[in-house]
């Protein structure tokens, strides 16, 4: 078993060569030029989220004010305690972390077995249904149809419409079939002897074989289903089905929303320089940001494991 | 680039693949023995996945009948009204629609014409950061500058709402050293959208792009780097003759799916940051067909505009495709 998840482990990104050491003051201008210029890009894209995170923790009183910039003030944490009794939000953030764990299953799933079904060369039709799939990823009947189509099949003001669109989707099948594809052939033939059904080789031999490639298309689509704010922008106006992506746009949008938010959260809007602790509309769209930020923050390390090597795995093995 | 678009663009290299490998791949996966029967039990299992596809992707373009309706929702498609081909001749006849739509193609032209501009930094980015000796350094510079491509545009408008508006903290730093009285609006302004909408995703999608050019540098034979540097290459030879012409293919097929998605700029972004000032700039096709569609509610001509749009892009693509044969002998899809 250990083998045939190798050479997905293989390919992770390095430098091939040693860059010289510079010697001449020629190469010494360039290297302080180029390091400077990545460090400065660097802080440009962590900066931002860096600014988020200490607001959220600082008093609320300078936080408003914008005092707060490099180092946190006045640190406390409640504002992560205050921010879920605020309408909605607790709601909200189930109905996000819901659309993640069934979406990313569902498609996990669909796409592990559509992936290993594919390299059936018995299935009747197989080239054919497998374009019928792949093609999809080049043309669009655009969001008006659609919406039509969706809103026809009862799906607005619906829990799958976050989860059914994408359950099928081409680019992890290929991904899969891929993988699959690199996987010894023998493996099916042993226990198609030993008389195993179809359903049984996939889920009891290639499945837990692919493990490596179904990590890349979880974190994928679990990452894409956490971010999503379109589809309930077009297909939901029940407020119970509001995800956390879309509340926050609320929140930022409409400052009104945001300052009565904040109100009945206990804060204090006529002193903006009220108690520490009392939420004020910059409090709460920081906090809520971080909250919405940091499930990725945090499974951050897994990204660089596997979807580097995911996509390399594709464009390698073609 | 949006996480679709970069699976895209994987996709595309994913498909890229030499006859050679091709016809060996086939000789491996061919049975020895000729069992010719196809069987159909073996499709019924995955019949309820291609049903989901067929709804989800095909059945949507029957939609397009809408267009040649004037669509009422409440009425439904028999009670509302066969209008013919009434809202093409109206997009192509009636003035101000005409000035509307036109204003609507130069934003969509003009985002997509510098995003196709800007497509070569990506590469540059990886190239220059091949450069640097520090392992350590590298990654970390590759982490902090993917985790902006991994966050939402409501969040990347959030992140910029409490940067730049007008009291936010770039405002607010420069009152404080006295540059400026009174705060520059940076979001509530027409003035630059159509820049700051560039410069925010490249904020977003560099650092990301650039990881497909740095996997490519680590697959470059290291022979042509060591024969180089027998030869007398100094670093900026061997990165002009070596690396750069190594990545171009990689390039090449990316920079082709752009033009493909030349109208397809997407609507999140533009629809988080449009506002009542910028709106005449910042929207773009696909943003147009939400605001006349759904928020507007005219459905059957957002439906025709959409169709137009679609099939236009199919065209490119299939064109583009047709370049990439003749010119590479390869295709993109």
């Amino acid at each position: 078993m250990t083998t045939l998840t190798k050479p997905a482990t293989e390919a992770t990104i390095r430098n091939p060569r040693s860059v010289r050491r510079p010697r001449t003051a020629g190469e010494w201008a360039f290297t302080i030029l180029n390091v400077s210029a990545f460090a400065l890009f660097a802080v440009v894209c962590a900066y931002p989220f860096y600014y988020l995170i200490i607001n959220s923790v600082s008093a609320n009183d300078v936080s408003a004010l914008g005092e707060v910039r490099l180092f946190p003030i006045g640190i406390h944490f409640s504002n992560y305690a205050e921010v879920f009794t605020l309408q909605g939000l607790p709601l909200a953030a189930s109905v996000s972390l819901a659309r993640t764990v069934i979406g990313t299953a569902a498609t996990v799933l669909a796409s592990a077995f559509l992936g290993f079904m594919f390299t059936q060369e018995r299935m009747w039709g197989r080239s054919f249904w497998y374009r019928f799939t792949v093609i999809t990823m080049y043309f669009s009947a655009g969001l008006i149809p659609i919406f039509i189509i969706m809103k026809g099949l009862g799906l607005t003001n619906n829990f799958w419409v976050y989860v059914l669109p994408f359950i099928v989707q081409p680019f992890n099948i290929i991904l899969v079939k891929t993988y699959v594809e690199s996987m010894p052939r023998t493996l099916q033939e042993a226990a198609e002897m030993d008389g195993a059904s179809i359903w049984q080789i996939f889920w009891r031999i290639y499945l837990p074989n692919m493990t490596p490639i179904l990590a890349t298309v979880a974190i994928f689509s679990a990452v894409m289903q956490w971010n999503m704010f379109q589809d309930t922008l077009i297909y939901i106006t029940d407020q119970s089905l509001y995800t956390l992506q879309y509340l926050l746009y609320m929140f930022i949008n409409q400052a009104s929303s945001l300052a009565s938010a904040a109100q009945n959260a206990g804060g204090d809007l006529s002193s903006i320089a009220g108690a520490a602790t009392s939420q004020t509309p910059t409090s709460i769209r920081m906090t809520v940001s971080v909250i919405v930020v940091l499930p990725i923050i945090f499974i951050y390390p897994l990204f660089q494991r596997f979807f580097v090597k995911g996509i390399m795995l594709g464009a390698v093995k073609g | 680039m949006t996480l679709p678009q970069a699976l895209n663009q994987a996709t595309a290299l994913a498909a890229e693949e030499s006859p050679v490998a091709k016809k060996a791949r086939r000789s491996r996966r061919e049975r020895p023995t000729g069992r010719g029967r196809k069987s159909f039990r073996l499709f019924l299992w995955i019949a309820p996945l291609m049903v989901l596809l067929f709804v989800f992707s095909y059945l949507p373009l029957y939609g397009w009948i809408f267009s040649l309706y004037d669509y009422q929702p409440a009425l439904g498609l028999n009670g509302s009204e066969f209008v013919g081909l009434q809202w093409f001749q109206l997009l192509f006849n009636s003035p101000t629609q005409l000035q509307q739509i036109g204003q609507v193609l130069v934003n969509t032209l003009v985002m997509s014409f510098l995003g196709i501009a800007t497509s070569i930094l990506p590469l540059i980015f990886a190239v220059f950061l091949n450069e640097v000796r520090s392992t350590r350094f590298r990654n970390s510079v590759q982490t902090l500058t993917t985790l902006p491509n991994f966050i939402s545009w409501v969040l990347v408008y959030v992140i910029a709402f409490s940067l730049f508006s007008s009291s936010g903290l770039v405002n607010n730093v420069l009152q404080d050293w006295g540059l400026i009285t009174t705060p520059i609006k940076f979001l509530d302004t027409d003035q630059g959208v159509w820049l700051t909408m560039l410069l925010w995703s490249l904020w977003k999608g560099l650092g990301w792009g650039a990881i497909i050019y740095l996997a490519s540098i680590s697959g470059i034979d290291q022979s042509l780097y060591e024969s180089a540097k027998i030869d007398g290459a100094g670093r900026f030879q061997t990165m002009w003759y070596i690396t750069i012409p190594q990545l171009m293919p990689t390039y090449i097929v990316l920079l082709m799916l752009s033009i493909a998605n030349l109208l397809n700029n997407g609507m999140e972004q533009y629809y988080v940051f449009q506002n009542a000032f910028n709106k005449q700039y910042i929207q773009v096709l696909d943003l147009y067909v939400y605001n006349i569609g759904i928020t507007g509610n005219s459905l059957s001509m957002a439906t025709a505009i959409g169709m137009l749009k679609s099939l236009i892009s199919v065209a490119l693509l299939i064109t583009v495709n047709v370049i990439s044969k003749r010119v590479r002998g390869a295709s993109i899809i």
